[in-house]
């Protein structure tokens, strides 16, 4: 399948834009398409970029203070009247706070609640360990119902906002503050539930989720440098799993290394695990965050300090590779 | 629509609820009966008066809502709905079993006539002012939504958060009752986490206040009356109550907060409602 995607790969100039950035432009699309969209924003209002949304539609949106418990579960009364209720904060505080509330009133009671965690990942950079989220992926994903994606750059989040607002069903939107490579074009194909294989490649294969999806791409180029032909497969949707696509691409390449900005354990990286284990049992190599917190600093400082950036993830790969055989 | 009975016809169907909730808490063998019990009144009030709503088709779009927050009472929110006939009473029999449409805490997608699914406390009228709030922005002035609230889960502060919400929109549309019982799992409510002075609580976060006894069937209803025709701000009814209220052993005794009866103590239940707390004498059993 032609992806689409951009051609200035791993150049200086690529264009940079945060995640929810497209957000903001997806929700006012949504706002549009669809009467019964609502925005609830948790004094966090201009950084969840959820403002756009204010502006165009001020009857339809409601600022609800510092208060996530409250956030998520007016949301879901909210739903139970047939809006399509879009809850914003920093992913630390929502879902990281209410995480009860959203098992029980959205979730259990299956309201097709939109929860959109900012500031994920430890690319947050100066705010620190306490506000760079790392567990949210655990925290959804474990919960029946819930859909759970990480679009990989701002033209993605555009169009994986507009989706959720159409599927009825609890979902969870995990975006970046940093700016990131955009790499996809309007083009690029984007369905909830899909994984779509971006690079081709019989050694290993890499899988990543979220903004990690562009360093990932970039790794590959760098290990065919050194002879060694990766594929890239980008898994935007954490929940429900591709199984094919997944599946399909251990399958071929027998070795796989899944990359997150996120816990390693739990999360992305544990999902694909839990799969091929069943599906395909292949080594698998789980590049995330190794049981820590992060701490301030400047976003791709963080990155490269904690193997996130692509060169570490190529290093990683290359070592791992070696002493590590493909099972087909 | 349901019907809607008199006051002695209503006082009569009290009784019966109370009956029920004694009879599906001792066959689960699992339950509350102090919470259910004293909101008895209350319940039948709501469904056999004051709501607009149609046992026969649940989701009937200009129906009133019920949430349900203290979701371990649910035993008196069965009882109502059955009896006012959302399905067969024979079914109350089946609370708590496996693969019943009578969950140990309500269910929404299990059973409809259910709004919501509640049991972990504290935000059940968070939900209810996010529905509030939906009729708030579609300028629907014909629907009302109605809350029961524990008095010791106003110890969750989420509650808190929903308070100070419903008074910034003012949504005049949410009627809160507290079931204000004293007793929570630990204790007397006082003891575990002070609650009062509560109506101050609830004067200065923004809200009208109505107390009312709340095994006054009438009061409940002039009460529900008062606060739909106050439009400025929302409104709490805290209604006083007697955990236990109809059941003599029972009443006033924290104890019976969660537990279930065994056969003789429902036998004697019972006997004690059908003759109204021995004021009747006469052939029960």
């Amino acid at each position: 399948m032609d992806m689409h995607l951009v051609d200035n790969i791993g150049a200086e100039d690529i264009t940079q834009e945060p995640t929810r950035a497209g957000f903001g432009r997806g929700l006012v699309l949504a706002g549009k398409a669809d009467k019964n969209v609502v925005a609830l924003s948790a004094d966090l209002t201009e950084s969840t970029q959820i403002s756009k949304f204010a502006e165009e539609f001020p009857g339809r949106f409601v600022e609800m203070g510092v208060a996530e418990q409250n956030l998520v579960t007016v949301a879901s009364g909210m739903a139970a009247m047939g809006k399509v209720p879009f809850a914003s904060s920093y992913a630390a505080f929502a879902p990281g706070r209410c995480w009860e509330q959203i098992r029980t009133t959205i979730c259990l009671n299956d309201r097709p609640v939109k929860l959109v965690g900012s500031h994920a990942g430890v690319s947050v950079g100066p705010d620190g360990a306490t506000h760079q989220m790392l567990e949210d992926i655990a925290l959804m994903r474990s919960l029946p119902n819930m859909v759970v994606i990480a679009p990989g750059d701002s033209i993605e989040a555009e169009k994986a906002t507009q989706a959720i607002a159409t599927n009825g069903k609890p979902s969870y939107l995990r975006l970046a503050r940093e700016k990131t490579a955009v790499f996809t074009t309007d083009t690029t194909p984007f369905e909830i539930g899909r994984a779509y294989v971006l690079r081709e490649g019989t050694d290993l294969a890499i899988m990543a989720t979220g903004t990690m999806t562009y360093q990932a791409l970039v790794a590959a180029e760098k290990l065919a440098k050194d002879g060694i032909n990766a594929e890239v497969v980008h898994v935007p949707t954490i929940k429900p799993l591709d199984v094919h696509t997944v599946t399909a691409s251990a399958k071929k390449c027998g070795r796989v290394i899944t990359v997150e900005e996120a816990q390693a354990a739990a999360g992305f990286g544990s999902a694909v695990a839990e799969l091929l284990s069943e599906t395909w049992p292949v080594p698998v190599k789980r590049i995330g965050m190794q049981d820590r917190f992060g701490e301030s600093g400047k976003p791709n400082e963080l990155l490269v300090q904690f193997g996130l950036d692509a060169n570490h993830i190529a290093m990683q790969a290359h070592n791992w590779i070696e002493r590590m055989p493909q099972y087909r | 629509m349901a019907q809607q009975l008199t006051i002695p016809q209503l006082e009569e169907m009290a009784t019966t609820i109370r009956a029920d909730i004694i009879r599906m808490v001792e066959k689960a063998s699992s339950g509350h009966c102090a919470g259910p019990l004293d909101q008895a009144d209350i319940y039948t009030a709501l469904y056999f008066n004051i709501m607009k709503h149609d046992p026969k088709n649940p989701d009937w779009p200009e129906r009133d809502i019920l949430i349900q927050s203290n979701g371990h009472t649910v035993p008196v929110r069965y009882a109502a709905m059955a009896r006012s006939g959302y399905f067969p009473v024979e079914e109350l029999g089946t609370l708590r079993q496996l693969g019943s449409r009578l969950q140990g805490h309500p269910e929404r997608t299990k059973l409809p006539g259910l709004e919501t699914t509640s049991g972990p406390l504290g935000s059940g009228l968070s939900q209810a002012a996010g529905m509030a709030k939906a009729l708030q922005i579609d300028e629907n002035h014909t629907r009302w939504v109605y809350c029961t609230v524990g008095d010791g889960e106003l110890n969750e502060g989420n509650n808190w958060e929903a308070i100070m919400f419903a008074a910034k929109y003012r949504l005049h549309n949410l009627v809160v009752i507290v079931d204000r019982n004293n007793i929570q799992i630990d204790g007397n409510t006082e003891n575990v986490m002070p609650l009062e002075p509560l109506r101050d609580k609830w004067e200065a976060f923004g809200w009208h206040v109505q107390e009312i006894d709340g095994h006054n069937i009438e009061s409940v209803i002039d009460a529900c009356s008062m606060a739909r025709a106050i439009v400025e701000k929302p409104s709490v009814i805290i209604a006083h109550t007697i955990p236990g209220k109809g059941v003599p052993f029972m009443e006033y005794d924290y104890h019976w907060h969660g537990g279930a009866p065994n056969s003789q103590q429902a036998k004697d239940a019972l006997k004690k409602l059908r003759s109204m707390g021995g004021k009747i004498s006469g052939d029960h059993n």
